[in-house]
């Protein structure tokens, strides 16, 4: 099947890929731009392993197809620490040890920041809800729910 | 040198930054699908979709036939005569002449992109002949059952049991019958439970290269390089040091990680490729499908007790199955589920049954969790036939150190009782409860596991440490690796890199699994640096003119052992390594070892639900685990351990199963219908760390990982009888099966 040119914006960077219109952006992001920090753990838009944000919307990159990224502004987990300086998220997530094997840790840290982005406060059931579709095996959810609530405190500066 | 009773460690006790956080909040850490090579091919799998049936033929002319198709393996393609284990992991791994379950692997295939790899895969023609299939365990045993395998069983199983039964184990001690007779009331039930998958995020994912000349090197995401290494190159009949296998980051594991699943196809397709790197990842349904869920489980438990609640004898008969290969867990559900309790008589027997399934894998004390809840179920019932506090009971009860243990040996140094008194003081003891809700408590038992361990440690030229170990870091084990470094060598924390090192690197190393990466690599880590403090001060010595035995080690420098040594000025680890080029040469410590001492761990848990009559939806209000950890290293993430092991209980009590229709085919292999708990299904899991030392480790590590994923089933089960007054013996305990059993009461 012939490939499709496409362009497009990821980090602010602007990018170029050939893709094969079947690819999901996900492929994109991890075989054509090297952007392995995504990961895929189910394909099926399930676990959310593979969050990114296209035009500032929270989407399962599993979900999308690679072509379907051109023209479009793409973030992703490797953009979420600016200047050398993690992102509070980032940060709270270590000191919470909210993370044991990691793996879908980038896929949760880009949600979190989705929610955060629009709601500084959130109660913990509107936590739990907001990222219900991101699996972790690991953690219980426990210490992740607390480092969510921690760094949108500190950002608010109630910490 | 135990350090009980010292509560005043530098470092131990303490919660740093886990080394390897910065990798993994930015992406930069690389799993198993992230890694690449440059020529590299990507291969897919062409799996059976049927239970049971006969090959007759695999025609890959068609897929051969397209541009950039490079290599195709079947059977054909591996060595034959192999035997035992070898022979079972040789056969999971690709089907020889019948595919045993839906899913196994048939035939691979390698190409230059993973589309096509996929396209291709499509256009192998395999030709099945059906075979009548079993999915079921009691039904597998049934003499009408279809025959899986004939001679798989071993000499285990008594004669006229069906072929299907594969082993048999039968134990106990004292006089059952009469136990019973002392009893005032026995009780005997049926219970079940459902295949589980271990559900880590992150699907198997390999690259391997294997030339002609039989060298390769394998890059793979796994709890042990050296078990993928060894069972690599007896499923390809390679010599194993001529291997080399590597360990990417693990995107969870829970034992389900031990093994090998596809990573022999990655090197037969590599070496037939004329030696280009292959990546194989699986597909979510590929890997529940196809790769190891823990056994379903039928039961029947028999218990005695007096009416104040002495236990007085107790009978359990197991029945696995573990997949269409001998390993069901089912000896580890009966060492297990009588573990807590001191009881005069017990008799146990378990038979081991093949069955269409996937071939089982380890999952997080496995068998635990069913002997758990068999057990814990029964007690709980019989205790409110009582009218006994169900605590009190399982207090009155308890195994204690010098107790001799449901399986045989005699506990050494346990901490049950404590984990029962801390659940008892615990507050939510005392919260109340409203309509429709109950609380559940449950313990539950695993044992901790010493294996081949391998470390080494070397001083670099300023001073710090690289401590390199052979167990995957899965649950933040560098930092509490690192911690034991640094306490005793006396440096920071900061001072300190763990590096997870592949095969050509250490001895033989087993997983990280049986709940022992920070007991036995921690262990090996400390005598690894206890022999670099050595050499340190033999150095000393020598420059000081002195004894080496009037040289010690105290915080981070080397000092005269007392006046009659002679006086000198601390001498700084920095100063140390900064001649030791002068002075020798490198610096370095090593241990290997097959760690004795090891520490096993009670938990307690304390659960409330609240039932809704109308959708039969359990809701978990609040949650404890109590655990003994001997002691936390570092406490965050033995928490951790604790949280994630109840939560995957309360999907295992509640939600995930194995779902089979009558072909024998799986019908939820993906995440939408295998559903694994997630953040709204749940409350904040509250944790307590009870620290009954272990005297066999030199900072009183008990393994923490495995236990707390046993009591949560019996516990949840007892939950919701207290809040419905209907008592569920087969998980999981779904809304449907509520809902049903509350109709039939009203209706009733």
């Amino acid at each position: 099947m012939s490939k499709i040119h496409v362009t497009t914006t990821v980090n602010n960077e602007v990018v170029e890929f050939l893709a094969d219109p079947r690819e999901t952006l996900l492929d994109c992001l991890r075989d054509r731009l090297d952007l392995t920090g995504t990961k895929e753990g189910c394909g099926t838009g399930d676990c959310g392993a593979c969050s990114v944000t296209v035009d500032g919307t929270l989407v399962c990159s599993c979900l999308v197809l690679g072509v379907e990224a051109e023209g479009a502004k793409i973030e992703t987990i490797e953009n979420m620490a600016q200047d050398g300086a993690l992102h509070p998220l980032q940060r709270k997530f270590i000191e919470h040890a909210a993370l044991q094997c990691g793996f879908c840790t980038p896929g949760i840290l880009v949600a979190a920041k989705a929610l955060l982005d629009k709601t500084p406060d959130p109660t913990e059931t509107e936590v739990r809800y907001w990222l219900a579709g991101n699996l972790c095996r690991c953690t219980g959810y426990d210490k992740i729910i607390r480092a969510v609530m921690d760094a949108a405190a500190e950002m608010r500066g109630a910490a | 040198m135990a350090k009980d009773n010292v509560n005043e460690f530098r470092l131990i006790g303490t919660r740093p930054d886990r080394p390897d956080g910065l990798d993994k909040v930015t992406g930069r850490a690389r799993y198993g699908a992230d890694i690449s090579a440059a020529n590299m091919l990507h291969a897919a799998v062409v799996r059976s979709p049927h239970a049971h049936a006969r090959i007759v033929k695999i025609d890959a002319t068609k897929a051969l036939a397209l541009d950039g198709v490079k290599a195709v393996v079947t059977r054909a393609d591996f060595p034959t005569g192999l035997t035992g284990e070898d022979w079972n992991l040789q056969e999971n791994t690709i089907a020889g002449d019948v595919a045993l379950y839906d899913g196994h692997a048939v035939a691979a295939i390698a190409a230059t992109s993973a589309l096509l790899a996929k396209d291709a895969a499509k256009l192998i023609d395999v030709e099945y002949e059906l075979l009548p299939h079993v999915t079921d365990v009691d039904k597998a045993m049934a003499p009408d059952a279809p025959i899986i395998r004939q001679g798989a069983a071993d000499a285990s199983v008594p004669e006229g049991l069906h072929p299907n039964v594969v082993k048999y184990i039968e134990f106990g001690h004292g006089d059952v019958d009469d136990g019973f007779a002392k009893a005032d009331l026995v009780m005997e039930r049926h219970y079940k439970t459902e295949a589980a998958h271990q559900g880590y995020i992150e699907p198997h994912a390999c690259l391997g290269q294997l030339g002609e000349d039989g060298k390769g090197d394998m890059w793979v995401c796994t709890q042990g390089h050296w078990y993928i290494r060894r069972m690599c190159a007896a499923v390809l009949g390679l010599e194993g040091s001529q291997l080399r296998v590597t360990p990417s980051e693990i995107g969870g594991g829970f034992g389900g990680k031990t093994t090998i699943f596809m990573e022999p196809l990655a090197l037969a397709l590599s070496r037939k490729a004329g030696g280009r790197p292959v990546k194989l990842v699986m597909s979510r349904s590929e890997v529940l499908r196809a790769t190891g869920p823990t056994a379903s489980a039928s039961m029947d438990v028999k218990l005695g007790m007096t009416k104040d609640g002495m236990l007085t004898a107790g009978k359990a008969n197991f029945r696995m199955q573990g997949g269409a290969f001998p390993g069901s867990p089912v000896d580890f559900a009966l060492y297990c589920g009588f573990a807590s309790y001191q009881i005069p008589a017990l008799f146990h027997q378990g038979y081991d049954v093949i069955a269409n399934r996937p071939k089982c894998a380890a999952y997080r004390a496995p068998g635990a969790p069913m002997g758990a809840f068999a057990v814990e179920s029964l007690l709980d019932e019989m205790c409110a036939e009582l009218g006994l506090d169900p605590l009190d009971v399982r207090l009155k009860n308890a195994s204690v150190e010098g107790s001799k243990s449901s399986y045989g040996p005699k506990f050494g140094s346990i901490g049950l009782v404590e984990t029962l008194e801390a659940a008892k003081a615990h507050p939510n003891m005392l919260a109340p409860l409203g309509p429709n809700q109950g609380r559940g408590i449950a313990t539950g038992y695993w044992f901790n596991h010493g294996g081949d361990t391998s470390v080494s440690a070397a001083l670099s030229e300023d001073g710090t440490l690289q401590v390199s170990v052979g167990t995957p870091d899965i649950g933040g084990s560098r930092a509490s690796i690192a911690l034991m470094a640094a306490e005793t060598m006396g440096i920071p924390y900061e001072n300190v890199r763990v590096n997870i090192v592949e095969t050509g690197a250490l001895g033989v190393n087993e997983p990280t699994h049986g709940s022992r990466a920070t007991f036995a690599s921690g262990k090996a880590t400390v005598e690894a640096v206890q022999g670099i403090i050595k050499e340190m001060c033999r150095r000393v010595a020598s420059e000081w003119d002195i004894d080496p035995e009037a040289v010690t080690w105290v915080d981070g420098s080397a000092q005269p052992a007392g006046p009659n040594a002679g006086k000198f000025p601390p001498m700084s680890i920095a100063e140390i390594a900064g001649k030791m080029s002068e002075t020798g040469g490198p610096i370095a410590g090593h241990c290997e070892t097959v760690p004795e001492g090891v520490g096993a761990s009670f938990g307690t848990h304390v659960v409330d639900v609240e039932v809704d009559p109308e959708t039969g939806y359990t809701k978990i209000l609040r949650y404890v685990v109590v655990q003994d950890a001997g002691r936390a290293i570092h406490p965050a993430y033995v928490e951790g351990q604790y949280q994630g092991g109840a939560v995957q209980g309360i999907g295992w009590a509640l939600n995930e199963e194995y779902i089979y229709d009558d072909m024998g085919r799986l019908q939820n292999p993906i995440f939408l219908d295998y559903r694994v708990p997630v953040a709204s299904d749940l409350p904040m899991i509250d944790t307590v760390i009870v620290e009954v030392p272990n005297p066999g480790h030199p900072y009183g590590v008990r393994g923490v990982g495995e236990t707390g994923i046993a009591p949560p089933l019996p516990a949840i089960a007892n939950a919701v009888a207290a809040a419905t007054g209907e008592r569920f013996y087969h998980l999981p305990i779904t809304p449907v099966k509520i809902v049903a059993a509350l109709n039939a009461r009203n209706d009733s």
